[in-house]
């Protein structure tokens, strides 16, 4: 069995005593192009993991940040081999590439299909936001047979036997929603997150725990980072594309939250 | 109203149910729950005190009482001969879910989740709606049992069925645009999830119909049944025997499954769905989930969707709002890829004309989507002979409509038009007739003709 990209690159950060950087970009935003030259960016400024976004027609999750931006990609026919494309390009740059899909877009694709060229592109694996480890056999199937990272997410609402058996289903690392709602920035990260990721680590002492949901800045990574193995960043990423600053705005964002993730010091 | 009552109607208890879902809620390779884990812990514990509640006497008898003395059940059902006159021959039975309070079979499935909310606990419900009957539904519920309401409807919905943006109103309930996607109903479902994640510890999200992530399917299911529990007994009791056939229109499908249920172990019975063709299903513009459709996931749950090759929703089209949805409950593609179920598409030109039938033949304004089953009715009465005795859910009533309907049949401020197609199977009011965008262009579109 082959190791774990994501694993190994946030045993990297924690080695180097800090918080792996998660940045969040979708495909096609503004176009293709232009959104992988952001993901690149994002890795040069120092992203350790970057996820992909797939474009999806019902976001069910995102905020409005990110479904001003998917929809204009969703409208402009962007799919999954552009996302292939992406992942090359992130893979190549020096980043763990990581697809972040809502489920029908893979399994429209077809899953074996989507596991084996995803590997094939050089990608780590996948996040699925709307896909449980219980709808998951045959996607746990196909990453586990083409070495593939499989991230599953716990919530604060989360039973200790959701959070047990969704971590036990994991491969990489755990993705805990920091609060109960949807993607986007927002002003404090609040208590439930630091719960939520102790009784991650309660369940699986060994699965990485990486926080996503309303960091925005630095000064929220670190405080993510002084709790948590890695700091993911979405809304505040798609911002920067929205608001028209593109490849620059996203590299002096990445310096400000890697510079946060640096400043906590690493969890004993 | 029928002067006995149907047997189910008033007992403490609910009938069987069929051998599906299992307790995961799959239906075959379909249903389940593609949600984010957020709502997982939501959902448990919603399908936990329903399973507890459907079974308790008291529950049963408040339920049983609510039916019986705010909607108005039984409902009647009416044979319609002169209508039938246009349908081979065959003869026509009606199950008047128009005549329920509100006017349509709506206002069973809320009554059940507005009494499973005050159960567990929560004093906020939330509700996505189409054409808005569901909204006023879940309004009503909500003002009966001092319930906070919020209905989330797609823009373009609202423009097109002010009127019952305007009943929500007037019940309490606070009704939200939704300006995302297409705004239109598939995007008031996204919204309203995201409503329910942010805010599920006061919250409980009453859905519409038989799709949605597991318990809703079989919940909403439970709380339709009594239409075909009901008729099956009507049918029986005035005819001493079976119906040949039991249409209903499907869009989400909970009116479908809520006469369909109690006559799916009725071999001989043909059950018929009537999808919303548009267009027609040869076109882009229609919304006939799995006439044209392919298994995928959406809303939660897998089923027949309108999906392109990156697996995005297409976005469907429909004159009726109520049908106008992409998406299909997971029992209904269950029953169709068992062979128990057949469905079918409708077209506009052919819903409408069956509105007109009904409206002049027997002085009925069916809503739009039930025009969709009257048209099967027309078509199928005329492939069966003489013989056959047909049992129709006319799942609600027109009054929503008239706007859209005298669009399309170029009544309104002029006269000279001859309000009649309906009445005569060669003409096509295709002059006259007006697209869902053109209707909802402006007070004027359609005046054209």
């Amino acid at each position: 069995m082959t190791t774990s990209k994501a694993a190994e690159r946030i045993g990297a950060a924690r080695a180097e005593g800090r918080a792996a950087l998660v940045a969040y970009l979708p495909v096609g935003y503004p176009d293709v192009d232009t959104s992988i030259a952001a993901m690149v960016a994002a890795v040069e400024a120092g992203a350790d993991i970057v996820e992909i976004g797939v474009p999806y027609s019902d976001p069910g999750m995102d905020g409005p940040v990110i479904q001003e931006a998917v929809d204009r990609a969703v409208r402009a026919g962007v799919g999954i081999r552009d996302v292939l494309r992406a992942v090359e390009a992130v893979a190549d740059a020096g980043a763990v590439a990581m697809v972040m899909s809502y489920w029908n877009p893979i399994e429209r694709y077809g899953v074996q299909r989507f596991a084996t060229d995803l590997a094939a592109a050089g990608g780590a694996g996948a996040i699925t936001p709307d896909l449980i480890p219980d709808e998951a056999a045959e996607w746990i199937a196909a990453s586990e047979a083409a070495g593939l990272d499989r991230v599953f997410l716990v919530a604060p609402s989360s039973t200790d036997v959701r959070v047990a058996s969704t971590t036990a289903a994991c491969r990489g690392f755990v993705y805990a929603a920091s609060t109960m709602g949807v993607t986007g920035t927002r002003a404090t990260v609040g208590d439930a997150a630091e719960t939520l990721v102790a009784r991650a680590r309660a369940a699986a002492p060994d699965l990485p725990v990486c926080v996503g949901l309303g960091v925005s800045n630095g000064d929220q990574a670190a405080e993510v980072a002084s709790f948590a193995d890695g700091v993911i960043v979405g809304s505040a990423y798609v911002r920067e594309m929205l608001e028209g600053r593109g490849a620059d705005g996203v590299r002096a964002l990445t310096a400000d939250l890697a510079e946060g993730v640096r400043r906590a010091g690493v969890r004993a | 109203m029928t002067t006995t009552s149907p047997p189910q109607t008033g007992e403490l208890q609910l009938p069987a149910r069929p051998g599906w879902p299992d307790e995961t809620g799959h239906f075959g390779v379909f249903g389940g729950r593609f949600v984010p884990e957020a709502l997982i812990a939501a959902l448990d514990d919603l399908t936990a005190a329903y399973e507890e509640m459907r079974v308790d006497p008291a529950f049963l008898s408040e339920f049983a009482r609510l039916q019986r003395d705010y909607t108005g059940r039984p409902s009647p059902v009416t044979e319609v001969p002169k209508f039938a006159e246009h349908c081979g021959g065959a003869r026509v039975l009606l199950k008047r879910e128009d005549l329920n309070h509100t006017g349509s079979h709506k206002i069973n499935n809320v009554l059940g989740q507005a009494l499973l909310t005050k159960r567990i606990g929560k004093t906020r419900v939330i509700a996505e709606t189409g054409a808005g009957q569901h909204g006023v539904a879940t309004a009503t519920a909500a003002a009966l049992m001092g319930l906070s309401c919020t209905v989330y409807m797609g823009e373009e919905d609202t423009r097109r069925q002010a009127l019952n943006v305007a009943r929500m109103r007037l019940l309490g309930a606070e009704v939200i645009p939704v300006t995302t996607g297409s705004r239109t109903l598939k995007d008031a479902i996204n919204e309203a999830f995201r409503d329910w994640v942010t805010n599920v510890e006061t919250t409980n999200y009453v859905f519409g119909t038989v799709a949605g992530p597991h318990p809703f399917p079989a919940m909403v299911r439970d709380f339709q049944r009594v239409i075909g529990d009901e008729a099956r007994g009507q049918v029986l009791e005035r005819e001493g025997r079976l119906p040949d056939a039991v249409l209903a229109c499907v869009g989400g499908g909970s009116n479908a499954i809520g006469i369909f249920t109690a006559f799916v172990p009725d071999e001989g019975v043909r059950l018929l769905g009537l999808e919303a063709g548009g267009d027609g299903v040869d076109t882009p513009r229609h919304a006939a989930t799995i006439t044209g459709g392919t298994p995928g996931v959406l809303h939660g749950a897998r089923s027949y969707l309108l999906q392109d090759e990156n697996g995005q929703t297409i976005e469907s089209h429909s004159i009726s709002a109520g049908l106008d949805y992409p998406g299909v409950g997971p029992e209904h593609s269950y029953l169709h890829d068992i062979g128990r179920a057949e469905y079918r598409a409708v077209t506009d030109a052919e819903a409408m004309e069956a509105f007109a039938l009904l409206c002049r033949t027997e002085g009925i304004i069916p809503a739009i989507e039930s025009a969709h089953a009257l048209a099967g009715a027309v078509k199928l009465g005329q492939e069966l002979g003489p013989d056959a005795l047909l049992l129709v859910n006319l799942s609600g009533r027109g009054d929503k409509d008239v706007e859209t309907a005298s669009r399309w049949f170029g009544l309104g401020d002029r006269e000279e038009v001859d309000p009649g197609p309906g009445l005569d199977t060669d003409q096509q009011p295709t002059e006259g007739a007006v697209s869902n965008d053109e209707a909802v262009a402006g007070p004027d579109a359609g005046e054209t003709a």
